[in-house]
This record gives C-alpha cells, sequence and structure tokens, in this order.
C-alpha cells in the first residue's frame, strides 16, 4: 500500500493560498512519473482555512491514495477552488465505459465526492431523493437509459 | 395519498402513490391546498423534455400549509400557510446569495444532466424532469420541500389561496423578465404570449414605470383579460403582422424592451412555421423558437431581449447578426423567484398586482387529467387551471 503524507506545495503563490496535497507521485515500474488525471473541481463559498480545518473535507477524504487533493482561494473573494485529480490518471478504452455504466468509474467517485463535500461544507447536508412518491413506472428501452441516467448523474457531467 | 402522473406523451394518470418523507433536516412536507397548470407543464406533456420517467408527479406551482418540519428548518413551523417558489434555494452557495437562485449549486442531485446539454446545472425544481433533479411535483396531496426555509413563503393576511398560488411561478417569472430585462421608466416595452407568464411579465413592466405595454397573442379571450385586467394594450398576431405593427406603435424605434414568454412550442403563422414543424420532429433543431427571433428583430437599437419562455436545446436560424448588429442585450433564466417573493405577495395584498383572473379553471386533482386537456388546447378560455388535492 502507497504511504500517505501531506505535503504543502505551491508555497509562496499567491498570499493566503493554502495548497495541500497528497503529494506522492505513483511511479511506473520503470521509476517514470505515470500521468495523472486532470484536476476537478468545484468552488466552496468559505475561505480556504475554513474548507481545510480538518484536513481534506470528506466525503474526499474517504477516496485515499487513489487522488491528490489542491484547495485555493479562488480569485475576487468566492471562496475556496477545491480540486482533486486521480493519481493514476484518466481510465480510457472499452472498459471504461463499461465501468461508467456499473458507476464504478473512479471519476463518478470523485465528482460525486467533490459535490458532497460542497454540499457539506455550505449546507451541512447532502441533498437526498430517495424514497420519494412515484406513480406505476413503465419498464421501456428508453425509460431505462432515462434511469440509469438519473442513478449515475451525480458523479457525472463535465466536472 | 394521490398524484398526478406523467405516464407518456400525452397521457396522464391520478394514482395512488406513496406519501413524501422528510428525508433531508431542512425540508418539510406540506399538504397541499391549491396547485395549478403551467405552461412548462406542456413542454413535459408534449415530450419535448426528454429525462422524463413515467410515474413522475408533475406540477411546481403551489401553495398549501406545512404539516411536518425536520429539526434543521428555522423560520417554519406547523401550520403555516405558505406558497413555495417553483425553484429550490439552499440559500447557502454562492448563486443563492447573489439572487441568482435558480442556479443555486446545492438543490439539484442530478446535475449530470444539466451539465451534459449545457455545460453547467440548473438548481432543483419540484416536478420537472430528471433534469432539475428529479424531485416530486406538487400535484399531490402532500409534497416534500426541501430547504423549507428558503424556499416556502408565508402568506400575508388578505391574500386569498388562489391569489398567492400564482406568486409561486408565474408572478416572479413575469417580474423577473421585466427587472432583469431592464425596463426602465418611459419604456416600451412588448410581450409576446399572453398566459399567466406573459400577462404577470406585461404587469411588472407597467410597476416599474413602462409607459407603454403591449402584449402579443392570438387568443381572444388572453387578450381580453390583458386589457381589463392587466391593463396593458395587444396586439393580435393572427390578424395584423407584428413587426410592422409595433413599429409603427413605436415611431419606427421598435421597443426599448422585448420580453418572449411563449417558449419552445411556439406556433407561427407563414412559411417559418411549415420549416420549424418539420425540422423540430427530423431532431435537426429541438426548439421552435418563433417568438425569441420576432422579439430580437423587433427590439429597438441597443434594447434588450429577455427570454423567459423555456428552450432545451438547440434552435436553427437565429438571427444572431441582428443582435451584434443592433447592440441587443440577450438575457435569460429560470426564475429567480427567492429574491422577488416577500415583495410580491405585499403588492398582491395591495392590489396592485391581480392573479386570481388566471384561475379560469378550478378543479378537484381527480380531474387533472381532463384540466390539461382543457389548458393545453386553451378549450372554454382555459389560462390556467387550479387543482385542489384536498378534494
Ligand atoms: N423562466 C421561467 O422560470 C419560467 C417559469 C414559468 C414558465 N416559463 C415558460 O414561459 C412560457 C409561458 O408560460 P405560460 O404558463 O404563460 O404558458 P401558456 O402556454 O399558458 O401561454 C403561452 C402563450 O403564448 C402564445 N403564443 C404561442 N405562440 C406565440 C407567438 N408566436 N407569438 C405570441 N404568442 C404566442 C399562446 O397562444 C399562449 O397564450 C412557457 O414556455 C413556460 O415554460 C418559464
Ligand atoms: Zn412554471
Ligand atoms: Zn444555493
Amino acid at each position: 500500500m502507497r504511504a500517505t503524507r501531506w505535503a504543502l506545495v505551491g508555497a509562496g503563490i499567491a498570499a493566503g493560498t493554502v495548497v495541500v496535497a497528497r503529494s506522492i507521485a505513483p511511479k511506473s515500474p520503470g521509476g517514470r512519473e505515470l500521468e495523472k488525471g486532470r484536476w476537478r473541481s468545484v468552488t466552496i463559498d468559505k475561505p480556504v482555512d475554513e474548507v481545510m480545518r480538518d484536513g481534506i473535507p470528506e466525503p474526499l477524504a474517504a477516496l485515499g491514495d487513489l487522488i491528490e487533493v489542491r484547495a485555493t482561494d479562488a480569485p475576487g473573494g468566492r471562496g475556496t477552488e477545491l480540486s482533486a485529480r486521480l493519481v493514476d490518471g484518466e481510465p480510457t478504452g472499452a472498459g471504461a465505459g463499461i465501468s461508467r455504466l456499473s458507476g464504478t468509474d473512479p471519476r463518478q467517485a470523485v465528482r460525486t465526492a467533490l459535490r458532497e463535500a460542497k454540499q457539506l461544507i455550505e449546507v451541512g447536508e447532502v441533498i437526498r431523493l430517495d424514497p420519494k412518491p412515484e406513480g406505476h413506472r413503465r419498464n421501456t428501452p428508453f425509460g431505462a437509459i432515462v434511469d440509469m441516467g438519473a442513478k449515475r448523474s451525480g458523479g457525472e457531467g463535465v466536472l | 395519498m394521490k398524484a398526478l402522473v406523467w405516464q407518456g406523451v400525452n397521457e396522464l394518470s391520478v394514482e395512488r402513490v406513496d406519501d413524501p418523507q422528510i428525508l433531508n433536516t431542512h425540508d418539510a412536507i406540506v399538504k397541499v391546498t391549491r396547485t395549478v397548470t403551467c405552461g412548462s407543464d406542456l413542454h413535459l406533456l408534449g415530450g419535448y423534455v426528454p429525462t422524463m420517467r413515467s410515474g413522475d408527479i408533475l406540477g411546481h406551482e403551489f401553495m398549501g400549509e406545512i404539516v411536518e418540519v425536520g429539526p434543521g428548518v428555522r423560520k417554519h413551523k406547523v401550520g403555516d400557510r405558505v406558497v413555495m417558489c417553483s425553484f429550490m434555494s439552499c440559500g447557502n452557495c454562492w448563486y443563492c446569495k447573489q439572487g441568482l437562485t435558480s442556479l443555486c449549486d446545492n438543490s439539484n442531485p442530478h446535475p449530470g444532466f444539466g451539465e451534459a446539454l449545457w455545460g453547467q446545472s440548473t438548481g432543483g425544481c419540484f416536478g420537472y424532469s430528471q433534469t432539475t433533479g428529479g424531485f416530486a411535483g406538487s400535484h399531490a396531496e402532500y409534497v416534500r420541500v426541501p430547504f423549507a426555509d428558503n424556499t416556502a413563503f408565508s402568506i400575508p393576511e388578505g391574500v386569498t389561496d388562489e391569489q398567492a398560488v400564482f406568486v409561486s411561478d408565474a408572478v416572479p417569472t413575469g417580474w423577473m423578465g421585466a427587472d432583469l430585462g431592464g425596463v426602465k421608466p418611459g419604456d416600451t416595452v412588448a410581450v409576446w404570449g399572453a398566459g399567466g407568464v406573459g400577462q404577470m411579465a406585461a404587469r411588472a413592466a407597467m410597476l416599474l414605470g413602462a409607459e407603454r405595454v403591449i402584449v402579443i397573442d392570438r387568443l381572444p379571450e388572453r387578450l381580453r383579460q390583458v386589457e381589463e385586467v392587466i391593463g396593458a394594450e395587444t396586439l393580435d398576431y393572427s390578424q395584423a403582422e407584428i413587426l410592422p405593427e409595433l413599429r409603427e406603435l413605436t415611431g419606427g424605434r421598435g421597443p426599448d424592451v422585448c420580453i418572449e414568454a411563449v417558449g419552445m412550442e411556439a406556433h407561427s403563422r407563414g412559411p417559418m412555421n411549415a420549416y420549424d414543424q418539420v425540422k423540430t420532429p427530423l431532431r435537426l433543431q429541438t426548439d421552435r423558437p418563433t417568438a425569441v427571433r420576432q422579439a430580437i428583430m423587433a427590439a429597438r437599437k441597443g434594447g434588450s431581449v429577455f427570454v423567459l419562455g423555456v428552450f432545451g436545446g438547440v434552435v436553427d436560424k437565429f438571427p444572431l447578426g441582428a443582435i451584434m448588429n443592433k447592440g441587443l442585450t440577450l438575457r435569460s433564466a429560470q426564475q429567480h423567484g427567492h429574491r422577488y417573493i416577500p415583495m410580491l405577495l405585499e403588492r398582491v395584498q395591495r392590489g396592485e398586482i391581480r392573479t386570481d383572473h388566471l384561475a379560469t379553471h378550478t378543479m378537484p386533482l381527480d380531474e387533472a387529467p381532463k384540466g390539461y386537456e382543457m389548458f393545453k388546447n386553451k378549450d372554454d378560455g382555459c389560462v390556467r387551471v387550479a387543482f385542489r388535492p384536498g378534494g
């Protein structure tokens, strides 16, 4: 198992900016640094020290070694840009499509965790939807697509 | 409980469904007293919004009484008589703090749809497809109201149920169109569509000081309401050529502010209608922007156009050149009602805004499928149907 360690990176950029990240870069067997995933971000309307008061906020912290996290001041006093990226890079190929459908794509976990971390910090809870009243749901192919879309929506999108 | 359920394109049924529950600490449960049809529902009914699912409960414009509150609710208590904004606001994200509440970051559990379609997602809305969160709608005996402190508003004394219910959606939407469209004292304002939204936009423009307000539609009963209740002028597009008519009425300038309150199913005369009717089903365009095109062409140089009508996707033959060369400002939004509703309730109380005439028909919830049929076909002068889930 990879060690988890905290580091301050990018020190000396904009004053007041706290950038914390899990700093371990994975190495391929040959020792070359693997290409990491792209940063995914949410902006939280709270200052960085509040967002990072207890370290990486939950449920992002629960993703552990899967991700690197950074938190920076948003310009114009707009709070904190909280970002995460996959240490092992973006999934590709046919397998990636299947894991998106089955809900096991790690990007979905990152998006969901970023959105939920924001909600927990801004409003104190994650909005829930189920169980909810609903009428008879017909089994149709298009209905199945909408259901799948709704089920995965919290982890999908362009974030 | 009973609820009105979407079962497919132009197919509605009243079904027995589970009662809603408190799921978050900021939730309340509201017993619905009045819930009304909105032009937006017609887009769902007609199958123009692809993320509807059979079994979804419709309805987003409603008022009622709070019967249960979650432990995080501060402003409201059981027994409060309230009207809900059709969109939900968390009150704590940047958008909510800016008063751009329909853009709330935290109220839509299904952001993936909006992001895939538009690059960003809207906030949550009652009974308005999976894209706005998949929340159960208000055409039911009870509704769960998330973020109740922000989404529900106490109704002042002297405002009746029939008046208050429209402060949920039609009144704030119309007000926003006039306000963010930039209506100033002395302006001439043209409004496309004499439904609930267009009528309220016209009234808002008058209250914001517009000197002339002209409402365009073809339905005589609605145009009569505009003249008699709202007090604005009217143009019947089935009788008159709108662009030359508006030029003549404005001394050749064109309206300062054009407000479009028609939406993606706009109807039109002439060759463009045939063109749009062919292209929409072929999915070469998803929406029919007839009134938007006209509003852009009509606006004076340097004027503004506000799109209140709901659109979902892409349109064709969009007069971008007119926007650019005439220096127009084009704005739009789902309604940011939270910033206006308390003020609007007071205006209704003072008699400055009349709304009850919009409910041309009132029915028990059991008859809602029939009510929507009337509303869709504009039968019997129908402007909006109010349902009484309590019977
Ligand atoms: N922005 C928002 O938050 C918001 C809120 C509520 C409703 N809406 C939208 O506003 C629009 C109007 O809502 P409504 O409840 O008044 O609907 P409605 O269906 O009752 O009224 C629409 C009116 O437009 C008229 N019309 C159709 N084609 C026209 C044309 N080419 N020129 C002029 N008038 C034309 C119809 O005759 C009808 O009277 C809908 O698209 C609805 O989805 C938006
Ligand atoms: Zn509406
Ligand atoms: Zn918000």
